[in-house]
């Protein structure tokens, strides 16, 4: 009977300190779905082979999946499926290639995994052309820990995609983002860092009031973003290597939208202090603020163009919102955007040909590119409550953030407009991404 | 049967015990800060427990407290404490104008009586201009209560843009409950 008693407490004090630790740990990782929204043409047929681990055991990551799963989300590559493989070789001799051109495949990829003792790995590729039978190109990371496997095969992702498209990759990247949880008078928000595909998150900062606008400097060494915790919004930059926070601009009333300039010495950013949402740039070391815009409407979301010379922003001054530009020194704004009733959010590419903005043609909020050249604006989502679009490094994917079955949550969609994908979080409502340099 | 009895005071008593320790580490800790793992990245691993910011945790959501005048009846304007406004609009409609100038008489009469107007938006359109959007629309109330003489340093205007919804439904119908400034008696 005693015994009874006590079997029964312990089950109930370990259901506790469970629910204890799925609350206090860090929130789960994100479950991605791939939906091809069009026709794919010229995705280049390639197999990936698993590598061959020695001595035979499980990975805590399995390299070549994680390869695949990149490659395969970009849309520009279509990895065969395991179950149709032929032969899985892992040294250049064991390669029967006229097997693979049986398969219509025109590249390779074999590896090998090999533990060097406790928690050290060395990790080899080669990636191999099927039709000339030659080695397009390869690499060894010589000490690998487990926990580095999965940015391996990031790595190895960026240099086959740059191998054969030309474009480097930009699988080895972050993303920041604010999860939030919990409704009402419970809500916690977390600001997180995660790989690009949204796995290994991290939680950087948790507050019970709202956090917005994560912004990364180039050096991807700092992050600015506003917080509400002293309730009202103050903006923030944190140090990504020690954790440092410093108070950036506590002006009265709103401190929003700031932006990183190319060089990491200044911040764009939006301030309502003289009684209406303007354009300052502040100079993060000597503290001096200069003021771009004087304007009756809204004057918001600032972001540089990459060679610093110029400021785009956010502004209500037609009416609804569109885009204007700003010379970073100041002096009068231009207008950018004619097409449709609503842009904003705009930020540019890194090339800056094009922009990433927020669009409403009619049928809601959706992620369009534009075109600086032509001023076109090109719709790439159907969904309609986008928000906080950013360039993938390499220009070639834009992550945004949206709601898809009531829930808040991160897609990412190619900027062709062919290739959407989802990070579906089971932890809580997403928003606010930002995609960071190259690391 | 007398197991079962025990069983049950002793769950009920873990949990809040459970509950405590949930409530006390909120009330404690408003903001937590961390550094990003992963060595091969250059930057530290795991969360840096050492630099925990203490702040107090937001009590009153909605601001629509007890403190401030009560309407008459629930037709009069003076008793209604949110206005609500149209789609990308910071103008007041003719209700909100009539509750904004109620308020603004009776702060006008009551020197001693300060007020928060806490700005809000719909999701829709991108969160920084609704965060502006926002702070405009209780600048528009806080001008109309000014028009009746109060001093606007008894008015405390908070922005939170989409932030802070009252309704999480994706609808019109949730939008129009969003899209408001609440007027908070201090």
């Amino acid at each position: 009977m005693v015994k009874q008693i006590f079997t029964h407490i312990r089950a109930h004090i370990f259901i506790v300190l469970a629910l204890f630790s799925i609350l206090s740990s860090a929130p789960a990782q994100a479950i991605l779905t791939i939906d091809i929204t069009k026709g794919v043409k010229a995705a280049i047929p390639i197999a990936i082979v698993p590598f061959r681990v020695t001595p035979a055991q499980v990975l805590s990551e399995s390299i070549w999946d994680v390869v695949a799963s990149d490659l395969s989300r970009s849309g520009r590559f279509e990895p065969l499926a395991e179950s149709d493989f032929l032969s899985k070789p892992s040294t250049v001799s064991q390669i029967q290639y006229k097997d693979w051109r049986l398969l219509k495949m025109n590249a390779i990829v074999i590896g090998e995994v090999q533990q060097l003792g406790g928690d050290q790995y060395k990790v080899s590729f080669r990636l191999m052309d099927v039709f000339n039978e030659t080695q397009l190109v390869g690499n060894t990371y010589p000490v690998v820990k487990s926990a580095q496997l999965r940015k391996v095969a990031h790595k190895i992702s960026d240099i086959i995609y740059e191998k054969l498209t030309g474009i480097p990759g930009a699988f080895d990247t972050k993303i920041a983002y604010v999860m939030q949880q919990g409704v009402q008078k419970n809500k916690r928000y977390f600001l997180q860092i995660s790989d690009a595909d949204g796995y290994r998150p991290v939680t950087i900062l948790e507050s019970a009031h709202p956090i917005m606008a994560p912004a990364w400097s180039q050096q991807a060494d700092r992050l600015a973003y506003v917080s509400f915790e002293k309730k009202r919004a103050q903006i923030y930059v944190q140090d990504l290597r020690t954790g440092q926070r410093t108070l950036i601009s506590d002006y009265p009333r709103i401190n929003s939208s700031p932006a990183w300039s190319p060089d990491g010495s200044k911040l764009a950013m939006s301030l309502s202090k003289d009684g209406n949402s303007e354009i300052y740039v502040k100079d993060v070391n000597s503290g001096v603020l200069t003021r771009l815009t004087r304007n009756g409407a809204i004057d918001t979301e600032p972001s540089w163009s990459p060679d610093g010379r110029n400021i785009v922003f956010s502004s209500g001054r037609a009416g609804k919102p569109q885009i204007y530009q700003v010379s970073a020194q100041g002096g009068s704004a231009r207008r950018m955007t004619f097409q449709g009733g609503y842009n904003a959010g705009a930020s540019y590419s890194s090339d800056g040909r094009k922009m990433v903005l927020i669009t409403d043609v009619g049928g809601g909020f959706k992620v369009g590119i534009y075109d600086v050249a032509t001023r076109n604006i090109k719709t790439l989502t159907n969904t309609r409550l986008d928000e906080s679009p950013s360039f993938s490094p390499n220009g070639e994917m834009i992550l945004y953030s949206t709601v898809l079955r009531g829930k808040n949550v991160l897609s990412t969609v190619s900027s062709d407009g062919n290739v959407t994908y989802t990070h579906r979080s089971e932890a809580g409502s997403v928003k606010a991404p930002a995609w960071s340099p190259k690391l | 049967m007398k197991a079962k009895s025990i069983q049950k005071v002793v769950l009920v008593s873990v949990l809040s015990l459970f509950m405590a320790a949930c409530a006390g580490k909120k009330a404690q800790e408003s903001v937590q800060v961390g550094d990003v793992g992963g060595s091969s990245d250059g930057m530290n691993s795991g969360l840096n427990d050492d630099t925990i910011v203490s702040g107090t945790i937001d009590g009153d959501l909605n601001g629509t407290g007890m403190a401030g005048p009560q309407g008459s009846d629930m037709n009069d304007p003076l008793g209604k404490r949110v206005i609500y406004f149209d789609y990308n609009s910071a103008s007041l409609t003719f209700e909100g104008e009539s509750i904004a100038q109620a308020h603004g008489q009776y702060l006008a009469d009551q020197p001693n009586v300060f007020i928060t107007l806490e700005g809000h938006a719909d999701e829709r359109g991108t969160a920084e201009y609704n965060l502006a959007l926002s702070e405009d629309r209780a600048k528009i109330v806080s001008q109309i209560m000014g028009a009746f003489g109060v001093a606007l340093d008894r008015i405390q205007l908070v922005s939170y843009g989409e932030e802070r919804p009252v309704a999480l439904s994706h609808d019109d119908a949730s939008y129009s409950l969003n899209r408001r400034v609440e007027i908070i008696y201090q």
